[in-house]
């Protein structure tokens, strides 16, 4: 019935463009089109295939094409470079040097992209499929085994069995709070109560997380498929996939993936012929972070306000319309019908006691190698950052790590040696999340960290609870006034205490981490905190309030560059003398700073007692 | 108002999802017009002030007519780090208005967003749908130019 398809059929090479939004971005579809036109001038076209892909993982270094069968990997093409590259690899046959990836203090290109260390020491499993395939062609998933874990599920295993084979998997809950699926499931399957609902939950509001984001655009038949097993162990036939509104490339390639298996046969009625009935439909968030929490979600389906209610009852009792409702997160689905093909055994055998499997991580902020990175549960810190991250820019001296978005914590470096799991990073203080990490270097000023991550939840808090909706408002308006240099004596105390009865006391899972970054920031970085308050000084040199620009007399040139740009006109000296900024007039817009040539870089940031 | 029947007849078949009808207005007219939303609560018979509790809890929609260009500052934590901030400030202050506001000549909305997760290019600003990475303070000043330039 589902018969692989000799998909590389007739051509000798493919050339996968990555199109997620990250490249698209930076015009990957425009590269697209120029190769498309030079293969056909020098007459390959029936030769040489270009597809579209999802995110290849590896965005700082966009568009990027590989050239298979030989997994040869190019980097930042651009429409210039395509002659180029259709010149070398394809009339003569050889790599394109030029385009290659060529690692940090390294002279020497790699490639292969499994020698390039960002991708050798992933584990893909959810992100099996990423930049091999059309995710805007159903065949090309059918091709690489894509639906025959439905096709098992359906013809030969009974709903008990599907969920005792998640169970014993181990896998849990990707979407940050790390509850165990198969058990979900079975409590879903329950519940007396009818009809059912499945939710794929693809609210991912952590910034500085996208791996949902890259799932839905490069692969979303993976997250309908492990809809589609949930929904036929839980005993539903309707599920809803509920996706950023920020996130419209994702949105549009679930549209198309819905419209091809419906097509298909493989959503809707009579599935495959078993009498199974499933639909799913699409719902467009609209820009609420605490609809990421499950009951805050159901409430922005049956299109209300999104504000979240106490639990119990859990969803799985009482979900969407007072149904019982089963919600999991799009990593988690994505890993279903791989635990079902390749059985929970093996799936258990990866990872560590209580977390078993990969987990993606999204490594951006202070890093060389940005971009989405699958790993297997228990690795440490230290490798993800710098064998795979390949460390921090400009030599620059690593400081932390911010795990969980908003919710989580700061690692500092004293845990690089950490093995990376749900108890590890609970252990430190901070959280798995959704598997955003920001990498934080010297510059960072862990206060205005702390400060931000504080306003980001003091905005998204609903307001429906006391210590949420107001407690957050007095910790930033303390640590606001720690960063302008009016911070008291007794702040540090106070934040920590209030930041406690915050967690105490809040009604979801927003308030109830909320104070998270601003505690880890106070416990593994007081000394910061310190120097704000007590020496009005901010060491890595970030708070408008406590530095002042300067430019060096003995390295000006007189170029005029900061005085041309200056917008308040504060910067006073004439051609080819040495400059001068009346502090006065100075708004601290950093901007003589960046316009500064790098050959004079007579601009600096100063902090009373640090020059 | 033929338009707005289009979309309420969409989603009459199945539960009224609020949401998912001013999403679609707001395609429209790139905001959610006051006689516009008198006009879906009489439709749906359903009390004006739950629209309204609606179109204020979520950031996505606006109340106030935007400007022809539609300027996004994404304030993620990897544009944070980066330097959004200083990006987010040089655009109030060329555009004379603060987030969320059009500029007088209505050429030009700035809005903020949480993140687009594209970190990679960050600090991101989105001008009309065309994402400007790694943006920084003076190149700003050529984006508004460019864009400033279209107006007619």
């Amino acid at each position: 019935m589902l018969k692989k398809k000799d998909k590389a059929k007739g051509y000798r090479l493919d050339l996968l463009i990555c199109a997620g939004t990250g490249c698209v971005s930076n015009r990957s579809f425009v590269v697209k089109e120029a190769l498309e036109k030079e293969i056909a001038r020098r007459g390959l076209q029936d030769e040489v295939r270009v597809i579209a892909t999802g995110c290849q993982g590896f965005c700082e270094r966009g568009p990027i094409v590989i050239a298979q069968p030989d997994a040869i990997f190019y980097q930042r093409v651009t429409e210039k470079d395509v002659p180029y590259l259709v010149e070398e690899h394809l009339i003569k046959g050889r790599p394109a040097k030029k385009l290659m990836y060529v690692p940090e203090k390294d002279a020497l290109p790699i490639p292969k992209m499994s020698d390039i260390g960002f991708f050798k020491h992933q584990r893909l499993i959810v992100l099996r499929n990423r930049g091999r395939l059309d995710p805007e062609n159903i065949e090309e998933y059918i091709a690489f085994d894509g639906y025959q874990a439905v096709q098992k599920v359906l013809t030969l295993m009974k709903p008990e069995q599907v969920i005792a084979e998640i169970k014993k998997s181990g896998l849990r809950g990707r979407g940050g709070a790390g509850f165990l699926t198969g058990v979900k499931w079975e409590l879903c399957r329950a519940s007396t109560d009818h009809p059912k609902y499945i939710i794929c939950n693809g609210d991912e509001g952590d910034p500085g997380a996208f791996m949902d984001r890259s799932v839905l655009e490069a692969d979303p038949h993976s997250v309908i498929e492990g809809m589609l097993i949930g929904a036929y162990a839980i005993g539903t036939q309707k599920g809803f996939i509920y996706v950023r509104k920020e996130y419209p490339l994702a949105v549009k390639r679930v549209h198309i993936a819905l419209k091809q298996a419906i097509e298909y046969g493989l959503l809707g009625e009579d599935i495959l012929g078993t009498g199974f009935n499933f639909s799913i439909d699409v719902v467009q968030g609209a820009g609420a972070f605490v609809c990421g929490e499950e009951t805050a979600l159901i409430s922005a389906i049956e299109g209300k306000v999104g504000r979240p209610r106490t639990r119990p009852p859990y969803p799985v009792e009482k979900g969407l319309w007072g149904k019982p409702t089963n919600i999991n997160n799009v990593e988690t689905w994505a890993n279903i019908p791989v635990i079902i093909l390749r059985g929970a055994d093996w799936f258990a055998s990866l990872g560590t006691e209580k977390s078993k499997g990969t987990k993606i991580f999204s490594l951006v902020g202070k890093i060389n190698n940005t971009g989405l990175v699958e790993v297997p549960m228990g690795i440490k810190l230290r490798e993800i950052i710098f064998d795979i991250g390949g460390g921090i820019p400009n030599d620059k001296e690593f400081k932390a790590v911010q795990t969980g978005g908003p919710s989580g914590g700061c690692v500092p470096k004293e845990h690089l040696e950490l093995p990376i799991d749900y108890e590890s990073l609970s252990a430190v203080g901070s959280m798995m999340g959704s598997g955003g990490m920001i990498v934080m270097d010297e510059d960072i000023c862990m206060v205005d960290v702390a400060r931000y991550f504080l306003n980001f939840t003091l905005q998204e808090s609903c307001g429906k609870c006391v210590p949420c909706r107001l407690g957050t408002k007095q910790m930033v308006e303390i640590l606001n006034r720690i960063v302008e240099g009016n911070g008291k004596e007794d702040d540090i105390e106070l934040l920590e205490e209030i930041g406690k009865n915050v967690k105490l006391a809040s009604l979801c899972g927003l308030g109830q981490t909320a104070p998270n970054p601003v505690l880890t920031t106070i416990r593994y970085f007081k000394n910061e905190y310190i120097a704000h308050i007590k020496e009005k000084k901010c060491p890595a040199l970030v708070c408008k309030a406590l530095i002042s620009y300067i430019i060096d007399p003995d390295l000006c040139t007189g170029c005029v560059a900061c005085a041309k740009n200056c917008p308040t006109k504060a910067i006073s000296g004439e051609p080819r003398k040495v400059h001068k900024i009346d502090q006065t007039k100075c708004i601290k817009c950093g901007i003589c700073l960046t316009v500064c040539p790098p050959k004079f870089n007579a601009v600096k940031k100063v902090t009373p007692g640090v020059v | 108002m033929q338009k707005v029947n289009k979309i309420i007849r969409q989603y009459k078949e199945r539960e009224i999802d609020l949401i998912q009808v001013l999403h679609n207005i707001q395609n429209e007219y790139s905001y959610l017009p006051k006689d516009i939303l008198e006009y879906i609560s009489k439709a749906l018979r359903m009390p004006l002030s739950k629209i309204y509790s609606i179109a204020t809890f979520y950031a996505a929609f606006s109340l106030t007519p935007r400007g022809k260009h539609l300027c996004t500052v994404c304030l993620g934590t990897a544009c944070h780090v980066r330097g959004a901030p200083a990006v987010l400030n040089r655009l109030e202050e060329k555009l004379g208005i603060k987030s969320g506001e059009t500029t007088e000549d209505s050429q030009f909305t700035l809005e903020t967003v949480n993140c687009l997760g594209a970190c990679a290019l960050a600090p991101i600003v989105v001008i009309d749908g065309e994402y400007h990475g790694q943006t920084t303070v003076d190149k700003v000043d050529k984006l508004l130019e460019k864009y400033a330039k279209e107006k007619r």
